[in-house]
């Protein structure tokens, strides 16, 4: 031990009593980089358990108390369960109206699952021994003649097998099991169909009423007020076809009616009807439908992720991560004075994709 | 050698002598040799730390979700045909919704204690991914990533991103609109990817989004598939825990050759095993209490209806964060569009993790170092690793604030056009920020644990000198605690080897040493940590001044 | 006609001719009753537009003019109706304050509501707008909660959130909370588009569907609402959902764990 570089008091040796008496495990060795040893684990103390009979008792009561409690708690779950109906509500202050069997079975199970971990962990800390205990680590990597051996070991069996030696062999064999897995790729083909032009096309189509989601009417344009939103569906889908959920998801149409000299792009203009315009309610960026209309400030934002849209302005965004503007839909009126799409949708509707272009 | 002599006595002992749980152990010793296992494993040691029991609240909280989880396969219906609702809820009855949606609606209504087990299972999935993001940043900041650990973290980041897409596919499977609102999203940045987006997505969601097919796909994953890995995973976890034995702090009677502590039988089983009891009772209890995913309340799915403040869960809140500060870049060419506003965030979201994987090897290919550490670092003595570690937290708490800038925008009566260009900003400047932040306290730190270590403890009484002078007074250390505060280890910067060698030959140093130089000599270089009080300066301060 | 026929054989059809007797039997009533209450009527029915008008000239005309048409601080009031006045002035929006944020927030009001009807006639007269509506169209009798969940996702949630709670527009403007709001406010509100928020017309969201959609939020949004999980944690879905699941949650499981890890107290050296 060098124990010269090291002041006097504070030695190991001299240590205060009880620091130096029980001295275990291994004392490090002061050096330059370890500048003052490592004095040892610190002596075993006693908790009052230890020396008191009475309080090991008390101990002794606590944790059976837990392990009691959890017992009655269990049997309030089941009492719980068989007692209260599911559909009953009360007030429990200062949470508010919850269901009455929810509430009964989750505090009930929570006290049975707690009380025996807190028995179990309360008995480990005051009645079972609080010794410190010091165990030896051994290194990880294997000794230098496991290390030979097993490397020995390995060149034979390989010389044995000749893979090295005969190659045609190793080369079909690498060929057959990088071949295999493609069986198994090639049966994910029916996962889904082709891309094609699915997402160029939607429901909408030259002659299609816009029709009311809420009243499921053909709208005349004199029902869209200035500073109003509506959102219209083609005539024909109803709610519950087969294919309503893919088809409203490309279909779904916001329409709002600005008066005809604050609309700033031309083509919105050529495309509205008094300035009714219909725009696509699928957002751009990732495709929820976005609908957060302002109606004095004809911003319309998505919920999801913030893009806004100018919809006096061709619907050009202006602010967040969508790319493009939101698809116009040309309308006009049918002879029955209904509005009426002109045409499917002249680009594809929602999120921007490869194909896209 | 001694067990086998135990066994033989034990078998020449007189058949039914022994007690039955002996009996019993012999035979399956005889079979799986249980008794070489346990020789090692009985009395393994496990240093005392509450730090050290985060794992311990990942593993339970996923053994929890896994036991709620098989109780509501019971009465889920992973299928997306369309029914009308006639169950006890009065504001949805009539109204059209997916199997998968409406039979969630019985669990949460009409079968006893099923909402109870819906709530443990979403509120053990929370507290599962908060506890592993714990977890790996202790692990991270004490340096316990270091080796022979370094495979073990591998194992714990996986488990980390494969919480988050299995928490992710669980949110979906209901089909209410909240998380129908995640999909399409899911679907959105899937169709950004180049050249495959279209093709993924029509393969994954069976053609054209929603499609009928993907709660009954995202079951199978959400269910079997990704917890069977994670299980394995995790078995490999703990083996490897066992296997390496646990880290300890520094202190005295610890050394990087021992681990001090309590054996596993008896305190630790009971420690060990009453905290899966704790960590159950509570999130029970939370689940009596709070509310979660109130899936009524948000209705059915329909792709043409969103509710404002759609997130997802917490976890997943980076990502939607890092998609909501990008500003709106898309490319058009030849025919073709390249829509970075979504992609690169996409990319981005793998580079944030991947960095946070990579770490331990980037550390260990600057520090050279070989040996086995056992000996955990405190923070403050790590100081880049640790100003890196809060650099990257920092950044993923500003996405966290980016993924919810509307409700920040209405509790706080703040823009959010003015949020989201601070996250912009903050996305890069903060980090730089906590960077500097953080080593400068880190030094101080360090200064003050020097000054501890040579001056003594303040103990906060004054004294007047003779003199007049007032001077505090100081108390010496103990030994334990001066080797304490100077167990550390302090690398020399990496220098570039010797360019001539000894035959007077010139090399060339390659480009990916004099990086390494270059880092290294941001890590340890002067003035990048404070060098340990050597006994030369204690010997000084403590002769010259003599004791207060 | 057609419209009609179809709407006769609605469930419903009974509960409106109820309600159009009831109107019928109340209107006979007045008609029979004594003359000269009737000409009180019409000479209050102008007096309450003096009044209206007096109220006005204090609290309303030096931001939209003293005879309603807008001023470069306060939009033009012709044609606004009764229910936009009742909406603003009753929910305490109007009179604003001098200086407004992003937007005019609710609050106290400081008006009877014999003053803000008083208010409402003298707007009207100035040009024909929606009227205040009564009980009959905004209570709950007749209401289909179900079916007001569907519109209200439809058309309202994407400001408002699932059950109104509120939520973000740009520019530090909102959709308010629609907790415990007067069912007539809403009704309003719906008809008129106070502010940013569009108006959702009866041409365009029915009578009926704005009584839907009111009798829905009275279900999940008032302090009568059923939360059977127990804490609501303000409604608004995985944000604080994750909060709380850090901070009481983890947090409570970190202190279980320090009370595990923790050495047991020492007897006390002796």
């Amino acid at each position: 031990m060098s124990s010269q570089d090291i002041p006097e008091e504070n030695l190991p040796a001299e240590q205060s009593a009880g620091h130096n008496e029980h001295v275990h495990g291994a004392v490090g060795v002061a050096d330059e980089k370890n500048p003052f040893a490592d004095p040892g684990l610190p002596p075993h103390e006693h908790r009052v358990q230890d020396i008191d009979e009475r309080a090991a008792k008390r101990s002794e009561r606590a944790v059976a108390f837990l392990f009691t409690l959890s017992m009655l708690a269990t049997v309030g779950f089941i009492a719980s369960y068989v007692a209260i109906p599911a559909d009953k509500s009360i007030f429990v202050f200062p949470i508010g109206h919850l269901s009455a069997l929810n509430f009964a079975l989750g505090l009930t199970l929570g006290t049975a699952l707690f009380t025996i971990g807190a028995g179990a962990v309360h008995w480990a800390r005051t009645l079972m021994s609080d010794v410190e205990v010091a165990d030896e680590r051994h290194p990880i990597a294997a000794s230098p003649e496991v290390r030979a051996k097993v490397h020995a070991d390995f060149r034979q069996g390989a010389k044995e097998s000749a893979l090295g030696r005969r190659k045609l062999i190793r080369n079909t064999l690498f060929g057959a099991v990088a071949l295999v897995p493609l069986s198994g790729v090639v049966l994910l083909r029916d996962l889904g169909p082709l891309p094609e032009d699915k997402l160029r096309h939607t429901l909408w189509a030259k002659g299609k009423l816009l029709v009311n989601m809420n009243t499921n009417e053909p709208l005349r344009p004199s029902d869209v007020a200035v500073g109003s939103l509506t959102f219209a569906k083609p005539e024909g889908l109803e709610e519950h076809d087969e294919d309503f959920q893919n088809e409203i998801a490309k279909a779904a149409l916001m329409i709002v009616r600005l008066q005809p000299d604050n609309i700033k792009d031309k083509r919105e203009l050529e495309w509205s009807h008094e300035g009714i315009v219909a725009y696509s309610k699928i957002c751009t960026h990732v495709g929820c439908p976005i609908s957060l209309y302002e109606q004095q400030t004809h911003h319309v934002l998505c919920p999801c992720h913030q893009s806004t849209f100018d919809l006096s302005d061709g619907a050009r965004v202006i602010f967040g991560p969508a790319g493009h503007a939101l698809p116009q839909l040309r309308i006009g009126v049918s002879d029955e004075g209904y509005l009426q799409a002109l045409g499917d949708f002249e680009e594809p509707v929602g999120p921007a994709f490869w194909e896209r272009g | 050698m001694s067990t086998t002599e135990n066994h033989d006595s034990a078998v020449t002992r007189e058949r039914g002598k022994a007690p039955a749980g002996e009996r019993i152990a012999d035979w399956a010793d005889g079979r799986l040799g249980i008794y070489s296992l346990a020789k090692s494993n009985m009395r393994k040691i496990f240093p005392d730390h509450w730090s050290f029991m985060l794992g311990e609240v990942c593993m339970y909280s996923f053994i929890i979700i896994i036991l709620t989880g098989v109780y509501l396969t019971l009465f889920f219906h992973p299928s997306m045909t369309e029914v009308e609702y006639h169950g006890s809820y009065v504001p949805l009855q009539g109204q059209l919704m997916s199997e998968a949606f409406s039979s969630t609606l019985h669990i949460s209504f009409d079968v006893r204690g099923g909402l109870l087990i819906r709530q443990i299972h979403h509120w053990a999935a929370l507290i599962f991914l908060a506890g592993m993001f714990v977890h790996m940043m202790r692990v991270f900041f004490t340096g316990a990533f270091r080796k022979p650990r370094e495979v073990n973290w591998l194992f714990g980041f996986l488990l980390f991103v494969l919480g988050m897409f299995t928490g992710f596919t669980g949110y979906s499977l209901p089909d209410d609109l909240l998380s129908g609102t995640g999909v399409r999203f899911t679907q959105g940045a899937i169709l950004s990817m180049p050249i495959v987006g279209t093709y993924i997505s029509m393969f994954l969601f069976g053609g054209e989004f929603p499609g009928h097919d993907f709660v009954a796909r995202f079951y199978s994953i959400h269910i079997l598939l990704l917890p069977g890995i994670m299980l394995g995973l995790m078995v490999g976890h703990l083996i490897l825990v066992f296997y390496h034995k646990h880290t300890q702090f520094a202190g005295p009677g610890k050394s990087n050759k021992n681990v001090v502590g309590m054996p596993l039988l008896p305190v630790y089983m009971a420690k060990a095993g009453g905290f899966f009891f704790l960590v159950f009772g509570v999130i029970a209890a939370i689940a009596a209490v709070a509310q979660i995913n109130p899936i009524w309340a948000m209705g059915p799915y329909r792709p043409d209806q969103v509710s404002t403040g759609a997130q997802p869960d917490w976890y997943m809140g980076f990502a939607e964060g890092l998609i909501r500060f990008m500003p709106g870049w898309e490319i058009n060419l030849w025919g073709h569009t390249l829509v970075l506003g979504v992609f690169i965030p996409l990319v981005l979201f793998g580079v944030v993790l991947a960095a946070l994987a990579l770490y331990p090897f980037i550390e260990a290919w600057i520090t050279g170092d070989k040996r086995e550490h056992h000996i955990l670092d405190r923070p403050r003595n790590a100081p880049t690793r640790t100003a890196l570690g809060v650099a990257w937290v920092t950044m993923y708490m500003i996405t966290l604030v980016g993924g919810g800038n509307d409700l920040w925008a209405t509790h706080f009566h703040l823009s959010i056009n003015t949020i989201t260009w601070f996250v912009r900003i903050f996305f890069f400047v903060g980090p730089v920020i906590a960077y500097i932040a953080t080593k400068r306290i880190c030094l101080g730190l360090q200064r003050r644990d020097k000054d501890k270590v040579l001056h003594g403890r303040e103990t906060g009484t004054i004294k007047r000198l003779p003199h007049g002078e007032f001077i505090e007074i100081h108390e010496p250390l103990s030994q334990e605690q001066l080797h304490t505060l100077t167990a550390h280890e302090q690398y020399e910067p990496a220098a570039i080897g010797a360019t001539v060698d000894e035959n007077g030959v010139e090399r060339k140093v390659t480009g990916k040493e004099k990086l390494r130089a270059k880092i290294s000599g941001a890590y340890f270089g002067e003035d990048q940590q404070i060098p340990k009080p050597t006994v030369e300066e204690y010997k000084e301060i403590t002769s010259g001044h003599g004791h207060h | 006609m057609k419209k009609l026929s179809a709407r006769r054989r609605h469930p419903l059809a009974a509960l409106v001719v109820l309600l159009l007797a009831l109107a019928c039997t109340g209107g006979l009533y007045a008609a029979f009753a004594p003359a000269s209450k009737a000409q009180a009527d019409d000479s209050a029915q102008s007096l309450t537009i003096d009044e209206g008008k007096k109220l006005y000239a204090v609290g309303c005309a030096s931001c939209h003019g003293t005879g309603g048409q807008g001023t470069s601080d306060g939009p033009s009031l012709v044609g606004v109706g009764a229910a936009a006045v009742d909406f603003q002035v009753g929910t305490g929006r109007m009179p604003a304050a001098t200086s407004q944020g992003p937007q005019v927030v609710k609050k106290k009001n400081i008006y009877t509501q014999a003053e803000i009807d008083q208010l409402a006639a003298y707007i009207s007269s100035l040009g024909s707008g929606p009227a205040v509506p009564t009980k009959a169209e905004y209570g709950p009798e007749g209401a289909d909660i179900a079916k007001g969940g569907e519109l209200f996702r439809t058309n309202c949630a994407q400001c408002h959130n699932f059950t109104g709670k509120g939520g973000a527009l740009t520019k530090g403007k909102f959709a308010p909370t629609l907790e415990d709001v007067d069912p007539k406010h809403l009704y309003e509100a719906m008809q008129t588009g106070p502010q940013n928020m569009p108006s959702f017309p009866d041409t365009t969201l029915s009578e009926q569907n704005k009584k839907d959609i009111i009798a829905y939020l009275h279900a999940v949004n008032s302090s009568d609402t059923d939360n059977p999980g127990g804490l609501e944690l303000g409604g608004v879905g995985p944000v604080s959902e994750g909060l709380f699941a850090w901070i009481f949650g983890l947090g409570a499981l970190i202190a279980v764990a320090v009370w595990v890890a923790a050495r047991t107290a020492k007897a006390k050296k002796s």
